[in-house]
Formats: structure tokens, sequence, C-alpha cells
């Protein structure tokens, strides 16, 4: 059977056991003697080598199968959780994640036995059993003697494959002769079903259906009622009088689940009269049959070669590029659905009203069904976004994990503490915000936080805290990466950036300290002294910052000094498509992401007040620097000098700024393209999109304005 | 053109005019040609992309061959194109032309290699001289052109 179906399903399913029994066993750690967390570790691991064993992947069936076996001791109150287990079982999960990768990447889980971990679990099994540990080491190498026996029959029972002799009563002869002389075909077709199935008799069923739909099934071997009551081997044969050709019975038949090899050889007139069933001929057909089905692989291995060697070929000439899948609830499905229903009734009130001769009408329902419909594709556009969002949980949970083998590699003691790991982001912003945050926690554990005995000299407590924080901020979800360590020292930054000759000591003298703390996003920038294995190597936060610019967000740095560091990073909820305002400036329009605005002004010129020989207005009490669009973006001037102004407020985190523009176009819904990468853009640009009438509007990027 | 095969390899070029200059660029590069449309500034750019385009629904930035190679800036004219490039996945430029005129083949005797100065700017943006019908063709490095984004950013910092 081909199980490159279920590939995807395993790979997810495989990530989220794993994740859970790393969650687990951390727990376990912490409370050796929790009996819900052991069961639920026994269960995970449980699922995990049964999956594997049904994909077919041994050794990773074998490692999950050791690590059973002493989940399963612990369990029973035999062994204790030691740390020293506990290390060892987090090398297990290392490698069967390691697996995992070679799996995604290849389709095949690779050759690596780690055999150093087996033969760890094992000796701890001796030692918590003691003497009386017989049977459990015993079960160990009988199971992966077992298991290299199956990957040895596997291909030697596959190669024997073909179509099995039968034979036919003499009634059943004679209706072959009459639907062969009615232009139709027979065939003699052997089924192998694959061994891991559980329900034959149900796969023969479908198998009897699907033959039943082409043709009649005249002899069956093993009988249809033995077949029915599972009283058959992995194989059984029928004869099938049809119409249709060899292919479409043979495509049929291995539609079926779980069906591994169909062998289908065509009855003629002359083997009819041969009578006896062929035994000599057979054997080169069978062959043929079997490397048609595996003919996605060239037919170079040629007639002779097995067919376990072609189906190798085969995993190798097409690796499986697994797809990035998302778990949609089926209750968003059914919104879709109704919303694309809605979509086409709309459709067909726009096509009847053309059709209607009555001008009146069609004018205003037109209008109509013009709002209607972008009823329908705001609501749809928010139902996909649903789709496409996933909790942060499926990032964040595999830190906990991180954190602990961090503290142990520097020896400090920590704690990470999270919260709002329920808050969702899109897929894509998902996928990508897990190495800058792993990033920024390794900093913080590295960096942020001292060693225990200054801790203890400073009068904190022993024990390191991280937090990360996540939580929705209107249209943004915000992530903080918080640490109690010892914060920034600016005027060590300020020196080393002055050492480096990244500013001049007069820059440094006046510098404010978020400028500073700033300079520690430039490139090649670390201030620590010496290269760890952790962190240090001057590629870290400008590449953090890139990746969360990149995906529209930005990240900034507070620090008090002696008490901690706060990593805040932002991020926009949906990519692709967003509200914003358009706005003119010149003959050229722009797009305002309505996110960042706050206000819409309008400001008589006279009101205009002068700071630092810069624009200010005074809004409710706060004072907001003008920045003229028109200069900024090097619209051409003209001689338009209005006596008030019309001025967008944006925001950015708390600083306010007012944009000032010529004309508000309006409200849009737009969707974000990218100008590409060729073309210079210094950060305004955020994007463009096409408007209704063709025409490229750009999106500015209040961030990076303000 | 590095390497001489026994068989002639012919390459075809798209034989494109600037003023009185014709210059080739290697058809396995050119997606699309287009005709002029309107396009729309992207502030602060490099000086030489005039903007970006609406190619059936893709941003497409353009630049002007002419103001990269130091000529006198584009008239745009009936003949006007813009040929729409391809480097690698999902990343499309545009190049304002003065007129498109053929498709030639060019084997490799026919291309020579241009004897620029190595420090002239415009060299690297040759590929080499190819010899058509007693014409002259100057073959456009188009890797060359369009990816020299460090620098620009170098120059400009």
């Amino acid at each position: 059977m081909d199980v490159s179906q279920y590939l995807e399903i395993f790979i997810d399913e495989t990530k989220e056991h794993l994740q859970s029994l790393n969650e687990q066993i951390l727990v376990l750690e912490r409370e050796p003697e929790n009996i819900d967390t052991i069961n639920e570790i026994f269960r995970a691991a449980h699922s995990l080598k049964g999956m594997a064993g049904t994909m077919g992947y041994k050794r990773m069936q074998r490692l999950t199968h050791d690590m059973e076996n002493v989940f399963s001791e612990i369990r029973n109150g035999k062994m204790k959780a030691s740390a020293k287990l506990v290390d060892v079982l987090f090398k297990g999960l290392d490698a069967l994640e390691q697996y995992l990768d070679v799996i995604v990447n290849s389709g095949d889980e690779g050759t690596e036995d780690n055999e150093d971990i087996i033969k760890a679990l094992n000796d701890i099994l001796n030692e918590g059993l003691g003497g009386g540990a017989a049977p459990a080491p015993a079960a160990a190498p009988a199971a992966s003697v077992s298991a290299a026996a199956a990957v040895a029959a596997q291909p030697a029972s596959e190669a024997e494959m073909g179509v099995k002799p039968i034979k036919l009563a003499d009634h059943e002869k004679s209706a072959i002769s009459k639907a062969l002389t009615e232009k139709m075909h027979a065939y003699t077709m052997t089924v192998y079903i694959h061994e891991s199935c559980i329900l034959k008799a149900a796969r023969a069923f479908l198998v009897f259906k699907a033959l039943e739909e082409l043709g009649t099934v005249i002899h069956s071997e093993p009988q249809v009622q033995q077949i029915e009551d599972e009283h058959f081997d992995l194989d059984f044969t029928v004869v099938l009088l049809t119409e249709a050709d060899a292919e479409t019975a043979k495509k049929k038949v291995e539609d079926v689940f779980e069906i591994k090899l169909v062998c289908i050889e065509e009855v003629t007139q002359e083997m009819m009269a041969q009578d006896s069933p062929k035994e000599n001929g057979e054997p080169e057909k069978a062959k043929e049959a079997v490397s048609q089905k595996e003919s996605t692989a060239p037919s170079a291995a040629g007639a002779a070669a097995s067919a376990g060697a072609a189906a190798s070929q085969q995993k190798t000439a097409n690796k499986p590029v697994v797809n990035r899948s998302v778990r949609v609830d089926i209750d968003k499905l059914d919104d879709l659905m109704n919303l694309v229903s809605e979509l086409i009734i709309a459709k067909n009130g726009l096509v009847s009203i053309n059709t209607s001769d009555i001008e009146g009408i069609r004018e205003s329902g037109f209008n109509e069904q013009i709002e209607y419909l972008e009823r329908i594709t705001t609501n749809l556009h928010q139902s996909v976004m649903k789709t496409r969002m996933v909790p942060i949980e499926n990032v964040v949970s595999r830190f906990p994990r991180m954190i602990r083998d961090i503290s142990k590699k520097l020896d400090k003691k920590m704690e990470l503490y999270m919260s709002g790991e329920e808050t969702e982001l899109d897929r894509t912003v998902i996928d990508e915000i897990g190495d800058p945050l792993m990033h920024m926690l390794r900093n913080a554990a590295d960096h942020g936080l001292e060693s225990n005995e200054e801790r203890i000299k400073a009068g904190k407590p022993e024990v390191g805290s991280i937090f990360l924080d996540a939580y929705q901020d209107g249209n943004n979800v915000v992530i903080e990466v918080r640490d109690d360590g010892k914060g920034i020292d600016v005027e060590k930054v300020k020196k080393k950036a002055v050492e480096k000759g990244t500013i001049t000591p007069e820059q440094a003298a006046v510098m404010t300290e978020k400028e500073a703390i700033d300079l520690l996003f430039r490139p090649s920038f670390s201030t620590a002294e010496a290269i760890s294995d952790l962190s240090g190597r001057g590629v870290g936060l400008d590449v953090v910052k890139s990746k969360i610019e990149a995906l529209g967000g930005d990240v900034e740095a507070k620090t008090v000094l002696g008490a901690g560091t706060t990593f805040i990073v932002r991020l926009p909820l949906t990519l692709a498509i967003i509200q914003a305002l358009m706005v003119e400036l010149g003959n050229e329009k722009y797009a305002i992401p309505l996110g960042s605005i706050q206000t819409i002004e309008d400001v008589v010129v006279s009101k205009i007040k002068y700071v630092q020989t810069k624009e200010v207005i005074h809004l409710r009490g706060d004072v907001i620097p003008l920045i003229r669009l028109r200069s900024v973006l090097d619209v051409p001037e003209d001689d338009f000098n209005p006596e008030s102004l019309t001025v967008v407020i944006v925001a950015k985190g708390d600083k306010l700024a007012g944009l000032v523009v010529d004309n508000l176009i309006g409200q849009q819904e737009i969707v974000i393209k990218s100008i590409g990468k060729y073309i210079n853009n210094n950060k305004m640009i955020g994007g463009a999109t096409i408007l209704g009438d063709g025409e490229v509007a750009l999106i500015l990027d209040a961030n990076a304005i303000v | 053109m590095e390497e001489h095969v026994s068989s002639k390899e012919i390459k075809q070029y798209i034989v494109v005019k600037l003023g009185n200059e014709q210059y080739g660029i290697d058809i396995q590069y050119v997606d699309n040609i287009v005709r002029m449309q309107r396009i729309t500034r992207v502030p602060k750019a490099q000086e030489y992309f005039k903007g970006v385009i609406n190619l059936r629904g893709e941003i497409v930035p353009v630049m002007s061959l002419r103001l990269k190679f130091g000529l006198d800036p584009d008239e745009i004219t009936g003949k006007t194109r813009i040929l729409i490039l391809k480097l690698e996945q999902q990343s499309l430029v545009g190049i304002i032309v003065d007129e498109v005129k053929e498709v030639v083949n060019l084997d490799e005797d026919s291309i020579g290699k241009g004897s620029y100065d190595a420090n002239d700017e415009r060299a690297m943006y040759l590929a080499g001289i190819g010899k058509h019908n007693d014409g002259l063709i100057s073959l456009l490095n188009i890797a060359g052109i369009i990816v020299e984004k460090e620098k620009e950013k170098e120059k400009e910092a």
C-alpha cells in the first residue's frame, strides 16, 4: 500500500505527540510521582510507536518501543524517573525529532540507528529493575530482531507476488467463453492487502463492490463467504468479467484503501483451451504486472527486478515534498461554504439585473447587489483569515524544554513563564516567528540573566525568571520577552559601538538611551565578551529585527539596568488583506493601513507651532510632530497653499505623528503585494496594491515614517 | 561563451534599441514584452527605477535602461516597450527600451568579448558583443544590471 497519503497526517500527529512528550517529561522531571503525567507519557509514546510502525519506519518504531518499555516500568511503579533517565529520554525525543525531520525532507527515516540511546535506555531498565530485569531487556532485543526480520521479509514476499493460479469449475469456464464471444474481457486478478490493515474483510468487501460496478465476479479464491469471515491471508484472487479494460479494473481496485498490490492478467480463448491454470507462463506475466504497478519508476529495472527494488527506487525518485497544512475546524469550513453559496447567489442576482429591461430597476438593483457582494466578500475574507489563524502555542510550546536545556548547559537556574499562548496569528507568521523568539529567549537566558552567585549577591532570587507574554493589541499581536536579569548597560553598548566604529564618540555623547539600545539591532553587534555556544557570535538581534520586519512587524527593546530587559515584538494580525485609508498627494495615491491611524484632523495652518524648527501641532494635550508627506515622499510641489491641512494622526506604539496629506479618498479593503526585492525602498513603502481601475497605489508603512 | 563546446551553441537574443545602439538580451530571461503603461513612482527608489506597474495582478518594478546607462531620459513613443525579465522564480523586473526590433540567433563564433576598461562601470553590464548582419549588438549581462542592490545601498549610505 502506498502510505504517502498518510504522510502529512503522520508528520502532524508525530509532532503533536513529540511536543506533548516534551511537555510531560518536563513535568515528570519536577514531579516524578505524578501518575497522570506518566500515563499521558505512556499513551503518547504508545501511539507514536504505533504510527511509526504503520508507516514502516522501523528505526523510529524501535526507539519508541524501548522508550515505551521504560515508561511502562515507571507506570507499574517498578522504577523511578531519575534525572539521568530524563536526560536520556530527552535525547530520545531529540532523536525522534531528527527522524521526523529526515522524513519530512525525504520521506524516508534515514539510517541513523541511535544505538547509544537505545543502549542507555536498556541500561537504565536493567539498573532500575535490578536483578529481576530479565524480561524487559530480553523483550527489547527480541523486538528489534523481529523488526529486522520484518524488514528482511518484506522484499522477499513482495517479490513472490503475482497472479495466483486458480482452478475454475466447468460452468465458470463456459461463462468465460461466453463472455469472451460477447466482446467482454475476462481477468484473473490477485489483490494483496497491506500487512498493517486491520479490517481485511472490509477492504476485501470494498474491492468486490468496486469490481461489481465494472462487471461480474464469477469466481474467487478463497470463496466469498470465507473472505467475508476474514478467513484469508493477505491476498485473494478473483475472476472478473467486464467490458472495461485491464487498466481501469486495476485502477478501480487500487483506489481502495490499504491495498498493497493488484496483479491482473487477461484470460483469453487460447488459455481457456489450454485448460489448466498456466503455471509456466504465469510468473513472467505476473512480474510484468508488478512493474506496471510501479510504472512511475522508469522500467529500466526490467521485468526481472523485484517489486521491492522498484518500490525503493520509486521512493528516492519522487521525494514527497510535504505540504504545509493547517488543521481547520469543520465549523469554519461550513462558514466558508455558506459564504461561497451566498457569493453565487449574489452573482446570479447581478446576472438577472443585467438582463432586466427597466432602467430604474437596473440602477437601484445594481447598487443593492454591490452592497450585498461587498458584505459577502468582507465576511469571506474574515472567514478565510480565521482558517489561517493558528494559536501561538504551536511555536512557543517547545520553549520550556529549550530553557531547561540551556539552564543545564549554563548551570544557571531559571524558569520560563508563559502567558497568552492562545493568542492567534496567521500561519505564515507563526512559521516564521519561531526562530526570532527562540533567539531572544536564548539571549535572555545567556546574556540577560546573571549567574546564580551574582543574583544572590544582587539580592535577587537565585532562580532567574524569563517571561514570554503574548496578547492582542488592536490590529497587532504583541509578544514580549522579558527577563529579570541585569539589564543592558547602555554605556557599555555605546563604548562598544565607538570601538567598532559604528558611531563616533561625539555621537555617543548625545545619544539617548533608546537610540543606544537600538544599536543592538545593528548588524554584527554583540556585547557578550566571550563567544558562547548559545549566543554572542554577533549574528543576532539584527537578524531577529530583519525577520520580524519582513513579516511587517517591528521589535523594540526596553531595559532597566539591574532589573531586566524586555523585548517587544509587534506583529500584524493578518497579512495580505487589510483595511486602508486611501489618500492623495499631488496626483499620486497612497494607502495608509487603518490599523495605525488614530484620528483624522483638520488643522488650520496658523495653529502650527515650531519646536526645534520642526512643525508640531497641539492636539488634546499632546504635542504631535507634523510630517509633510509630500516632501518625505518627494512628490512634486505645486503652488497649492490651503489655509487648513488634512492631517492623518498615526501611532506607532505610544508615539504619535501627523501625516499631512492633500486629500482623503476613503476607506478601502486592499490586497498587499510586494514590490519586489530589486527596487530599493527605504521601508516607508510597505508594499503596493492594485486599485479597482488597475492602477498601482503604494502602501505607506506608518511605523517607518513615524 | 566561457567554454568551447564542439557543437556550436546557438543562443537567441532579443534585439532592442536604445537611441542608436542595439542591445541583445538573452531570450531565456524574457518573460514578456508589454507596451508602455502607467508607472507608479516609488519614492526614494534608485533613480533609474521608474516605479512599479501592474502586470496582470503582479506588481513589477520597472527600470529605465537609459538612466541606468547614463543616457538621456526616455522619450515615450509608440514604439516604447517594457521587457519583463525573469531572473529567478517570482521576481520579475521590467526594463524600458525604445524599441524591440527582432530576435536573432547568435552562435558562439559571432560573439566576441568586449574590450572594455575593467573600471568602466558599464563594462559589467555587458556580456559580450554579437555580430549580426554587419551590425554589432551589445549583449547585456542581465544579472549584472538588475542585481546591484548591495552596491547601490552602500552608495546611498
